[in-house]
């Protein structure tokens, strides 16, 4: 006899039901450790290579689509370790007590994935070191087998000396280990780093020992891929991400269209047409985008009006995306925030326990937005320079991507009106520069309130999305049989590019305000 | 494709030159006979169309058997058999031409050149052509060296060929893989370092390795992420409704209710079908919705709830009949018959938009082997129009009527499907396009193809 049905009440997802109370659903996964084993991926290549770009990049975007991934840089398990760094000399292939203390480092990484994708259901891991040798590599290829994990190789392969200059000066001569020297002293010492590698390094090899291996080769920031025996569906997601990606300097603009004419009725969803103060914007804005003076600026819509009439003002040419539009509200659309309190008082309340999961009744929810949106973030990956016009939800979905906000977090990002976020990668981050146009608009934003009770915890589906915050590394190396190393305060790297001030820009006749230049990149780190 | 057509497509930049990005593209296969060239040609043609890129295959061996009207043995293609160099010459370049037809004046956006292309010769004429032209070019070889596999290849594809319709299928291998023979001596592979400034993907060993190279634009990297998920291993899809359900009964389009008991013994007989059918492994998928929910639980077995297989938005008109429809919103009805697969439902969707939502679930089907799909009759049309490459006009019509699975095994170039009756009775919920789709037409006229409903 087939089971009863009921609807799960936030996600409006149909389960079978057992003495009323909402089960997980059997799906195809048999249980949750077998049918889906987890993953370690696998970094590989010499130093400034690009490797922990790929792994906090790579991890950022599979916390967004809801796959739990966790990165694990053994050089920051080395500087726990070994609390002061003094010369390349510790990377030397025969300083035997500096390569007990860099397998161990390794091991202790090891242990924590292990830990992390055992106990704490992760699904995927970012072993974040230079893997040069077969020898390493085969170890994490027996570590793998032993505990059911798949391992997938990323190696990143670069030669020319411009790139990694240029790496080296981006992310390794502010690190750490270089806090007391100067630039100079940094770059050499970091070049004699490499070269200590260099000589005992194998890369992969396709044709004889490692053709049995899952692995892609990175060639030249992205020149050339090699790409081999993928297993399965998540390799091949990673695949077409690392191929999507590029390291051009550009930048991302962020807006939402105009103020509607629903926006000053305090109206949801719809598809209104721009208010004065819309079209007082859309001026302002083709203004702002003018004097940026940006190259080849492509700009997105979605296919509602408010959006496109926007774009319309810039006289520029646009691209319509229905992936773009605003998230649909189902039955509450076009009502105003009272009207569906009076209306739908349950619903109302359900959404304010659990805004992510949510789903309007013949609607979406922020978690359906995620998925609608994820051809978007590809695409926006391709390109250069983008203007995005779209709507608060949307936005925050996009936000939440590039600043690696979780799922918790996203429906309550701030997104104003008349207000552009201009985003610039920088390092292993996004430079987030909030630019408001001074056309005053209505504030659509609704915090979170206050009182609110969290109802159960909502299902997580294998289709479903849920961004999480790519987790904190591990700062504990727990290495046995070392002395316990002095506990040294470690003050993070120079944020050179954070400025908490207020700077106005002299940008002709716009009175424009920089509202905050915030930086979102987390300390930065090196092997 | 992705996005909608914008307003300017072919527009402007600031600086006044013309943008590049609505550039043509030519895929130029290249590879030995045997090696895949022509099934990843159709099939990735197939799938560009489907997504909404006009593409269009061109297969020189075609074009030689115009100009060669009888094909007696593999002597035609020996590297010193001068009359045969030149027809075959003549003929790739007859190709071309048909392919710059095709791409600048027939709005083609994408030609698949699909021929051996074995020199390094024969690919810079390529280059240059499509230089000329302003095309951009993408390599797609095929390497592979596995006996098996070309073995099994000749048996699917070349024997039943119109090469040897009058052989023995001893006689046809014989000669088949003394064709290969003479490709092989002036077989030049694209070259890591010789090709470096070309884009292309080099495929070995059936999808074992993949090399990449230079991807330069979005249909590329889409067309390679497509060729980085087929597979050719033998398996079967199963597609079928939901069974009938509460407003099939009563003729209301969309909503999301429950089964009618009909639909309930139609899930029954499906649980048995597919133990009976006894396959390996097989994956089952629904909708969101309760009624293919309900239709899976029947089965017993695990299966995995996508919202992207959801039935078409019918937006103002969700929970109406098609009489409730014309009486409100007559103007809609109207349109929507003259234009079925772009016309998209005030509030709702299109059979376009459904084709953009689904496409991550074709792309999650090539990855996978046995699958069971329960769906809806429009999310059904478009899955079925990808495999049996059916055109945007023929979409919308494709007949999906309740309580029958249809089986689809790839076979050769294309897709063998069998229809399965489960023998339980349902309403028809098919509407044929009626004759009169002017605005300005009766409501009988509107609603003379509207199936029986009680």
């Amino acid at each position: 006899m087939p089971r009863e049905l009921t609807q799960n009440r936030i996600q409006k997802i149909w389960i079978p039901s057992k003495d009323d109370r909402p089960s997980m659903p059997r799906t195809s996964r048999g249980g949750p450790h077998l049918a889906n084993p987890p993953t370690v991926i696998v970094m590989v290549g010499l130093p400034a290579r690009g490797k922990t770009y790929i792994s906090r990049k790579l991890t950022r975007y599979l916390n967004w689509i809801g796959i739990p991934t966790k990165v694990f840089n053994v050089g920051e398990y080395r500087r726990e370790a070994v609390k002061h760094y003094s010369s390349y000399d510790f990377f030397k292939s025969d300083n035997e007590d500096a390569v007990k203390i860099r397998q161990q480092c390794a091991l202790a990484a090891l242990r924590d994935v292990k830990n992390y994708l055992t106990e704490e259901e992760g699904q995927v891991a970012v072993f974040d070191a230079t893997n040069t040798t077969r020898e390493r590599r085969d170890m994490i290829l027996e570590f793998g087998a032993e505990n059911g994990f798949k391992i997938f190789f990323i190696e990143s392969v670069c030669d020319d000396p411009n790139v990694i200059a240029c790496n080296i000066l981006e992310v390794k001569v502010s690190c750490p280990d270089y806090q007391d020297c100067n630039k100079t002293d940094a770059m050499e010492d970091f070049k004699k780093r490499i070269e200590c590698y260099r000589m005992n390094y194998q890369p992969l090899d396709p044709d004889q020992y490692d053709k049995n291996v899952s692995f892609i080769k990175v060639i030249d920031v992205g020149r050339r891929f090699l790409v081999n025996r993928i297993q399965d569906h998540i390799q091949s997601r990673i695949v077409y991400y690392l191929m999507n990606i590029h390291v051009q300097p550009r930048s991302i603009y962020l807006c939402r269209h105009g103020e509607s004419q629903h926006n000053l009725q305090g109206r949801l969803g719809g598809d209104s047409g721009l208010s004065t103060r819309g079209r007082k914007y859309a001026g302002a804005l083709a203004k702002f985008v003018e004097e940026q003076n940006l190259k080849g600026l492509k700009v997105w819509t979605s296919q509602l009006r408010r959006s496109i009439q926007t774009a319309e003002a810039l006289n520029v040419p646009y691209e319509q995306w229905k992936a773009l539009n605003e998230i649909d509200a189902g039955v509450c659309e076009e009502m105003t925030y009272e009207e569906v309190r009076e209306r739908f008082p349950e619903e109302f309340a359900l959404r304010d326990q659990d805004k992510y999961y949510y789903r309007y009744p013949s609607g979406e929810s922020y978690q359906d937005l995620v998925q609608r949106v994820e051809p978007v973030i590809m695409e926006l990956e391709r390109q250069e320079n983008v203007l995005v016009i779209c709507h608060q939800a949307v936005m925050r979905c996009l936000l939440a991507y590039f600043l690696d906000k979780s799922a918790d977090e996203m429906p309550y990002l701030k997104c104003p009106l008349h207000t552009v976020l201009k985003l610039t990668p920088v390092a292993y981050g996004c430079k987030v520069e909030s630019i408001s146009l001074n056309v005053d608009a209505v504030n659509t934003h609704r915090d979170r309130p206050e009182e609110v009770k969290r109802g159960p915890s909502t299902l997580i589906r294998r289709n479903s999305v849920t961004p999480l915050t790519s987790p904190e590394p591990n700062k504990k190396p727990r290495i046995e049989g070392l002395d316990d190393p002095i506990i040294r305060e470690v003050t993070p790297a120079q944020l050179t590019l954070c400025s908490a001030s207020h700077t106005t820009l002299a940008l002709s006749t716009q009175n424009l305000k920089i509202c905050s230049i915030e930086c979102h990149e987390p300390p930065q780190l090196c092997l | 494709m992705m996005r909608n057509t914008s307003r300017f497509r072919d527009g402007q930049d600031r600086e006044g030159t013309v943008c590049m990005t609505n550039c043509p593209t030519l895929i130029v296969t290249v590879g030995l006979p045997a090696r895949g060239k022509t099934y990843i040609s159709k099939k990735l043609t197939r799938y560009l169309n489907w997504i909404g890129v006009p593409t269009k295959e061109f297969n020189v061996g075609q074009y030689r058997r115009e100009c060669v009207k009888i094909y007696k043995s593999f002597e035609f293609f020996r590297p010193d058999n001068e009359e045969g160099l030149k027809i075959r010459k003549q003929c790739a370049l007859a190709a071309l031409n048909d392919v710059r037809q095709y791409l600048s004046v027939e709005g083609g956006q994408v030609a698949v050149f699909d021929a051996t292309n074995t020199t390094r010769e024969r690919r810079a004429t390529i280059v240059r052509f499509a230089e000329q032209n302003g095309y951009k070019v993408f390599f797609v070889e095929s390497v592979c060296e596995d006996p098996n596999v070309i073995a099994e290849n000749i048996v699917q594809v070349k024997l039943g060929s119109p090469d040897y319709t009058d052989c023995n299928t001893e006689e046809a291998i014989q000669d088949f893989m003394k064709r290969i023979k003479c490709y092989e001596n002036s077989y030049q592979p694209l070259d890591e370092n010789l090709d470096r400034e070309l884009s292309y993907i080099k495929i070995m060993n059936v999808g074992q390795r993949y090399l990449v190279n230079r991807v330069l634009d979005h249909i590329q990297s889409r067309i390679v992420y497509y060729l980085m998920n087929i597979h050719i291993t033998p398996r079967s899809i199963y597609l079928c409704r939901h069974g009938e359900s509460d407003f099939n009964v009563r003729g209301c389009i969309g909503g999301d209710t429950g089964l009618s008991p009909r639909g309930k013994e139609f899930a029954q007989c499906l649980g048995r079908f597919i133990q009976d059918q006894n396959i390996k492994d097989l994956k089952v998928w629904t909708s969101q919705m309760k009624r293919t929910i309900q239709t899976a639980e029947a089965l017993g077995v695990p299966y995995e709830q996508w919202k992207a297989l959801n039935e078409i938005d019918a937006g103002v008109c969700e929970e109406m009949m098609y009489e409730e429809i014309q009486e409100h919103y007559p103007l809609e009805f109207a349109l929507r018959d003259q234009d079925k697969y772009r016309y998209r439902y005030p509030k709702g969707e299109s059979y376009e938009d459904l084709v953009q939502r689904l496409e991550p679930v074709i792309m999650e089907l090539e990855r996978q082997e046995n699958v069971l799909v329960i769906c809806h009759q429009a999310v059904m049309r478009c899955l079925l129009a990808y495999f049996l490459d059916k055109s945007a006009e023929e979409l919308p019509y494709l007949k999906c009527p309740l309580h029958t699975v249809l089986k689809l095994t790839p076979v050769a170039y294309g897709c063998k499907v069998e229809s399965i009756y489960l023998n339980v009775e349902a309403v028809n919920t098919h509407r044929d396009k009626p004759e009169n789709v002017d605005i300005s037409r009766l409501p009988e006229e509107a609603l003379l193809t509207v199936p029986a409903h009680y």
